[in-house]
């Protein structure tokens, strides 16, 4: 416990230092539905992200939050609607007045630019937690083989996993694979990473070890969207927190605001049953 | 509680009970032999005498089966070893083997296709090899044999062109299709629509969370399959699709009805020839197909264990290792044995 304590410790020193950090991108959502069938899970989102902004998305299960992180990234189409990026819109171009799907290669490529982690880490099993990192920007034409390998050493270093780039991710613990998995989505060097409960899928005892890796990250002034259910992180490292019920953004302002004075009766429901 | 044991201890305990305080040292009557140091003893394993009896009486039957098999005149094992490398045998053998491995490799590329097909968002192509596979694994492959066999009779001339319009390509049926062809041919057929299945099993059963961590680090979509859907998926495909190459390997025993001397037609005709060797040879026929069939299997064992990589925290020993282990072990327990 205190040999992880200090992994994540060290981590700490290592972040802040990075001089070429990508720049931080700004995320807009334009009037976002989506449905499943007759199902609805998004309601009319809009939101605007600054870039370096840090946004902790809160809500009860089924709310829509993860959808959201998904529409961003164009894993899921928006019914309508639609997301950019620094003004780029994803997915989609503009074309004589009409939003037009682009191809499944430009989307990939746009995607290449947006981090993603996931609440169960989805490492590559039969590839080594080098090679995971390493994969995508050697992929993508980012990085050279062995320039996206020095540079996947570095990322591992900062989440204080230098010395298991060997290793297989079935060999990590569960904080060690999530750190992992932020290094994976680090090395494509995204202007906005998006986090979907990273630490829901944790044992309690690891959950502080990406946390620090996240806050780190914050620190740094990349853009984040994060969905969580830590109140207390949300509190300590959110610029602005917003609160989502039905698939409709009910309410949002600083952590200040929504976590002490909450305004909406859903927020303030669902604050006394998690706090 | 404690009082509702009490009846069942003083059976066990043939040593004085009322010395013994009540609840503490109740349960175990070992305690009182043990000595004070142990805490860290070795288990004497159970000895298990049934198990003992059952394994020998099986080995009283299996010496009774290779005792019938080495000394039953029947089986003319010198007539068997006269036959077993004859050259009408082994040519029969590489015809066997070239067949096999033609069929295996178009198979299982016809059976990649065929399931990228299945699982592709085109309904045309969904549709079209679901057809395929419908047709292909409902008729009997020695019908498919016999039909291309006949196929020179039917189509004259094979041409390359527009349909119902002008054509840019002819083959003189008859100078393509050679025995070999035909029975590779028909043999790819079939085994492309198993192999279909078999692909497709193994890529759905890998995680969904793959293709969308794939996905959303943007790699590209031919990286996606063959660096990270598809090495998953063999760990599944591989049993499975050796499964079918075994079946394969004595399928091309029926090429022997479109007039091509494999292992089977060489001993069969063979037999026709020489009527007294017929067991002998059929010795011969099964010893081959049993080598090959071990060859494979080994084979399996180690590709499987490349591909298991990542999936197990340790790799399983090799037959090499897992030996010198077992003999290792023995060893000790025999010094163990004979020092005390």
């Amino acid at each position: 416990m205190s040999v992880l304590n200090a992994e994540a410790r060290s981590a700490t020193t290592h972040l802040a230092a990075d001089a070429d950090e990508p720049a931080p991108v700004a995320v807009e959502v334009h009037g976002v539905h989506k449905w499943y069938g007759a199902h609805r899970v998004l309601d009319g989102i809009d939101l605007t992200v600054a870039a370096g902004e840090v946004t902790v998305v809160l809500g009860p299960s089924g709310s829509g939050k993860s959808t959201l992180l998904r529409v961003i990234n164009h894993l899921e189409q928006p019914t309508l609607g639609h997301v950019s990026l620094g003004g780029e819109p994803i997915g989609v171009r503009w074309h004589r007045g009409r939003l037009r799907e682009l191809s499944e290669r430009q989307i990939l490529t746009q995607r290449g630019r947006i981090g993603f982690v996931f609440q169960n880490f989805n490492l590559f099993p039969h590839l080594t937690v080098l090679e995971n990192v390493a994969a995508a920007p050697v992929a993508t034409g980012l990085q050279r083989r062995t320039e996206a390998e020095q540079s996947a050493r570095e990322l591992l270093d900062r989440v204080g996993l230098g010395e298991k780039a060997d290793a297989y991710p079935r060999q990590l613990s569960g904080g060690q694979q999530q750190r992992v998995a932020i290094a994976r989505a680090l090395a494509q060097r995204p202007g906005v990473i998006l986090f979907d409960e990273p630490t829901s899928a944790l044992d309690p005892e690891l959950v502080g070890e990406v946390l620090a890796v996240i806050k780190d990250l914050a620190a740094g002034g990349t853009t984040l969207v994060i969905v969580t259910h830590e109140i207390g992180f949300a509190r300590e490292v959110a610029d602005r927190v917003v609160f989502m019920d039905g698939g409709r953004i009910v309410e949002q302002g600083t952590p200040a605001e929504v976590l002490d004075r909450p305004r909406h009766p859903r927020t303030q429901e669902f604050l006394s049953r998690v706090l | 509680m404690s009082d509702a044991l009490a009846p069942a201890v003083p059976l066990d305990t043939a040593s004085p009970s009322d010395t013994d305080p009540p609840p503490a040292h109740r349960n175990p009557p070992v305690t009182a032999t043990a000595p004070a140091s142990g805490s860290s003893q070795r288990v004497v394993p159970l000895r298990n005498p049934g198990r003992w009896i059952t394994s020998a009486v099986a080995l009283v039957l299996l010496a009774q089966i290779v005792h019938g098999l080495a000394t039953n005149p029947f089986y003319q094992w010198d007539r068997f070893h006269y036959w077993f490398a004859r050259p009408v045998i082994t040519d029969g053998l590489v015809v066997t083997l070239e067949v096999t491995a033609y069929s295996a490799v178009l198979g299982l590329l016809g059976g990649v296709v065929l399931a990228l097909a299945r699982l592709s968002r085109s309904p045309v192509l969904r549709a079209i090899s679901w057809v395929y596979i419908w047709l292909f694994r409902s008729v009997p492959l020695i019908v498919v044999l016999l039909f291309l066999y006949n196929f020179s009779a039917l189509y004259r001339t094979l041409s390359l062109g527009v349909p119902f319009g002008p054509s840019f390509w002819h083959f003189d049926e008859s100078k393509l299709a050679t025995d070999m062809m035909i029975a590779v041919v028909g043999l790819s057929l079939n085994e492309a629509a198993y192999a279909a299945e078999v692909v497709r099993a193994g890529i759905l059963s890998v995680d969904q969370g793959q293709h969308e961590a794939a996905a959303a680090l943007g790699l590209p979509r031919r990286y996606q399959f063959a660096r990270i859907v598809l090495p998953q998926a063999l760990r599944a495909i591989v049993p499975s699709y050796v499964n079918q190459l075994i079946g394969l390997v004595k399928g091309t025993s029926l090429v022997f009805y479109v007039s091509l001397l494999d292992l089977f037609g060489s001993v069969q005709s063979m037999g026709s020839t020489y009527p007294g060797d017929i067991v002998p040879l059929l010795l011969v026929a099964t010893v081959w197909y049993v080598i090959l069939t071990s060859v494979i299997s080994v084979v399996q064992f180690y590709v499987e264990r490349h591909y298991s990589r990542g999936a197990l925290r340790t790799l399983p020993p090799t037959p090499l290792q897992r030996l010198r282990a077992g003999l290792t072990t023995l060893i000790v327990r025999i010094r163990r044995e004979t020092a005390t």
